[in-house]
């Protein structure tokens, strides 16, 4: 069907413009009351000079966040909007699926809504019938192909549509995420199905901000940003430019530009101080301040410390009959330690009493810290909590060549580094930072309490940069950053809870925490080393 | 990809290609789409739908569609059968005029009313596939014709009981109902594309209808009507009515249809020069509507 020279798909230098206006005139009332005063419109660049081309058979994959102008330019290559600049080429049959039952009408049975949706996709009424029966077959819908599908359940519903939208036989196929319906067994029967008409010789090209799919599926992607392509090639790379985009400091700016306006126009004073005072913490940190905005403000990532209670975010046991302010000495010493409740608790993996021990400075409570009060807000968990001999002035991650990044690369060695001051006579601190990832469990922990060799004793005003070199086996995910110096004995000189966070770039393969490297050796027969002998 | 076309990839920013340089160029969206077959099959498939869809849910179905022009018939005519004879001017088999008259005039207002909110009806469809625009108000005016032609069999049944004679002159009446699916089409372009943009066309156009079903020589003949003498210039009111299309064409099908006795619309108008009138004003429509909806085509899925 294809003219053999012409690629399926050629987009060359697409622009797009939506023009929003600010007050919306829709009556002619309106109109007529201000005839001369022109609408004033924003512009919305969608697509900004978009170019590629998609080869014959390929599973093309176009990803980006959202508002990056991906569903645009779906919907310019359907031929749904139109484009203001360049051009848009498609050789062959070509069918859009951007919504699954488009046309689908509640009061009819599936019988007509299968011809309706099928006449929609471009076949023609005689088509869709001959396709019926395949279709109903297909949906396993025979006993209900009468029923009016305003009766079925959403199953059936999604069942119907996709039989549809396969029984279509395009030559190029436009699918906008509507896999992200049904459950996960739906979605792999989706994508077989997706699979067999490309073995069949069809083009697909696949809009999704599922990056495990496109790493999945397709061959090669490409990935928008505000309307401009990024990278075209081989889905890994455009995977991981991906995530390093989804929280570069770029996006992050935007974010932080976002949160500004909202905070300036009618955020709550509280809320707005705690901004600022995350904002101050992030400036002290020597990173850029919308960083921790921005980690504040992007929320799906990790629990917000805003949300702990207070007990919880300053490092309290949980056994009530230690006050807040209660006097009561607390021996801080580690074996005592280690039979401490646990404290600001958030996952389930932290049962190790060993691992505990390790982490020592990071739970235990102190005796005296004069800002331990019950007054503190919520929202001070980014903020100092110790007695003020050592003030943790910034920590920032790094790459193998030292420099200072916010994405780590798989498998790469990486250290975290954080410069403290000492502002009184410090003998032999502890120093500790540990991570934790989105879900709040705590992935990695480390400290010098057991290296004789990075321990030391500093002098008041003295400057002290620790850095923790590890190979970054974590898996992808966002992780935050918490420090501490605590004394000899145990007690908090300072401490800094998630103060800031990093991401760790590339997808995941495993539901795991952690990707340790690993070799996976497969033995025919029985295995060698288990001799009878052994066994005994 | 062959070595030809990498090169080509790689100069494509800097180059600038004629417009079919790699094949089908897609035009984006417009009133009637890039197939007038594919166009056809969705206009039908939607008037189908929405045709069967009116009368699903009910439990008389059809029949209402028949029964609802012989109410509104039944109200008509009794209230005006309390007046004297004045109304229908003599003309025979009166009744079946006005019923007639009812039938035309649920045919324009059905197509015209149901036009105007259709685009937005169908969000989903212009939204969400590659559709030609205009099948979506189209798909409603050939759902009116088809209603239209259920109620044209109580027309037919009740002429000829009260003693109407099968005559040639029926066959101009496909042409006169395609004149004015022609008018209602071009009404309903305008319509449709006006909402998506001034959502008080709907209120306006429900008075507009209204004053067309009292302005129109539905439930009186147009030969009752007197002359009126306005700021001193003598009108004749039956002149003015007969300048829009909707009445010329009714008056045509009195006439061709039920009796020859009443007066044909070159008659009506005063003369065959004067129907340039009713024809100028519905090809001005038609072309309008066609040219405005042709031109906001493009942009009706961005602005809904």
């Amino acid at each position: 069907m294809s003219d053999p020279p012409f690629p399926p798909i050629v987009v060359d230098d697409v622009h797009k413009r939506f023009e929003i206006p600010r007050e919306k005139v829709s009556t002619l009332k309106e109109r007529a009351l201000h005839p001369f005063k022109r609408v004033q419109t924003d512009a919305l660049h969608a697509l900004r000079g978009v170019s590629f081309q998609v080869r014959p058979g390929e599973f093309f994959g176009i990803v980006g966040r959202n508002g990056s102008g991906k569903s645009t330019l779906l919907k310019c290559l359907a031929g749904i909007y139109g484009v203001d600049r360049g051009g848009i080429y498609v050789n062959g049959r070509m069918s859009t699926f951007i919504e699954l039952g488009v046309g689908f009408n509640p009061d009819l049975p599936a019988r007509d809504n299968a011809l309706l949706n099928g006449t929609m996709l471009g076949l023609s009424p005689r088509e869709a019938r001959a396709r019926l029966d395949s279709v109903i077959e297909f949906a396993e819908l025979h006993d209900f192909v009468d029923l009016k599908i305003k009766n079925y359940s959403s199953g059936m519903l999604v069942r119907l549509a996709f039989a549809v939208m396969i029984h279509v036989d395009a030559d190029i196929l436009l699918i906008d995420e509507v896999l992200a319906v049904g459950d996960a067994a739906f979605q792999q029967k989706c994508f077989d199905e997706f699979e067999r008409i490309r073995a069949g010789g069809a083009t697909v090209l696949f809009v999704t901000h599922d990056m495990s799919a496109v790493r999945r599926f397709c061959d090669r992607a490409l990935l928008l940003e505000r309307g401009r392509p990024v990278q075209l090639g081989d889905p890994e790379s455009v995977g991981n430019r991906y995530l390093e985009l989804n929280f570069s400091d770029q996006a992050r700016l935007e974010e932080a530009e976002a949160a500004e306006r909202e905070s300036g126009a009618g955020g709550t004073p509280a809320l707005g101080a705690a901004r600022r005072r995350r904002l101050g913490a992030g400036r002290l940190s020597g990173s850029d301040a919308e960083t921790l905005v921005s980690s504040a403000s992007i929320g799906p990532l990790g629990p917000e410390p805003v949300e702990r209670s207070v007990p919880e975010a300053i490092g309290l046991p949980e056994t009530g009959s230690i006050g807040p302010l209660g006097p009561e000495p607390v021996e801080p010493s580690v074996p005592e330690a280690i039979g401490l409740p646990e404290t600001g608790s958030i996952g389930p993996h932290r049962s190790d009493s060993i691992a505990q021990a390790r982490s020592l400075p990071m739970h235990l409570p102190h005796r005296d810290s004069p800002r331990r009060s019950i007054s503190a807000p919520a929202g001070a968990a980014n903020a100092h909590q110790g007695d003020e001999a050592a003030e943790i002035l910034s920590a920032w991650f790094e790459d193998e060549q030292g420099e200072a990044v916010d994405v780590l690369r798989p498998r790469s060695t990486c250290s975290v580094a954080v410069q403290v001051r000492c502002q009184r006579d410090l003998h032999m601190p502890i120093f500790a930072v540990s991570l934790e990832n989105g879900h709040g469990d705590r992935v990695f922990t480390a400290t010098n309490v057991e290296s004789d060799s990075a321990r030391d004793s500093f002098a008041a005003g003295e400057l002290v940069t620790f850095r923790v070199c590890f190979t970054n086996v974590l898996a992808p995910d966002r992780y935050h950053l918490t420090v501490s110096v605590a004394s000899e004995e145990g007690a908090w000189h300072d401490r800094r809870e998630r103060m800031i966070s990093v991401v760790v770039a590339g997808t995941r393969s495993s539901d795991a925490l952690v990707e340790l490297p690993y070799e996976f050796v497969l033995q025919r027969g029985s295995p060698q080393p288990a001799l009878p002998t052994e066994r005994r | 990809m062959s070595a030809p076309m990498a090169a080509q990839e790689a100069h494509r920013s800097t180059t600038t290609h004629p417009s079919d340089a790699y094949g089908h160029r897609i035009k984006g969206p417009s009133a009637l789409g890039s197939s007038p077959r594919r166009m056809w099959h969705l206009t039908w498939s939607l008037a189908r739908t929405e045709f069967k869809l009116a009368y699903f849910g009910s439990v008389l179905g059809y029949l209402w569609q028949l029964m609802r022009p012989l109410m509104l018939f039944g109200v008509i005519y009794g209230v005006i059968s309390a007046f004297d004879k004045k109304l229908s001017a003599g003309a025979p088999l009166f009744p079946v005029a006005i019923l007639l008259g009812i039938v035309m005039y649920n045919l324009f207002s059905e197509g015209t009313a149901g036009a105007v909110s259709c685009l937005l009806n169908r969000e989903n469809l212009v939204r969400k596939i590659e559709f030609p625009r205009l099948a979506v108000p189209l798909a409603t005016v050939i759902t009116s014709l088809m209603n239209y032609s259920l109620n044209m069999i109580p027309v037919v049944v009740f002429l000829l009981a009260a003693g109407g004679a099968i005559r040639w002159t029926w066959i101009e009446v496909p042409a006169l109902v395609l004149l004015l699916t022609a008018f209602i089409t071009g009404l309903a372009a305008v319509l449709s594309v006006s909402y998506v943009r001034y959502r008080d066309v709907r209120p306006i156009w429900e008075v507009v209808l209204q004053m067309m079903f009292y302005g129109s020589p539905i439930f009186y003949s147009i030969s009752s009507l007197k002359h009126l003498t306005l700021l001193g210039v003598r009108v004749n009111i039956a002149h003015v009515m007969m300048a829009n299309p909707f009445s010329a064409i009714l008056e045509q099908m009195r006439h061709v249809l039920i009796s020859p006795r009443y007066p044909n619309a070159a008659q009506a108008i005063g003369g065959p020069a004067m129907l340039m009138i009713p024809v100028g004003i519905g090809l001005a429509v038609i072309v309008f509507g066609f040219l405005l909806f042709d031109r906001e085509a493009p942009r009706v899925a961005e602005q809904l």
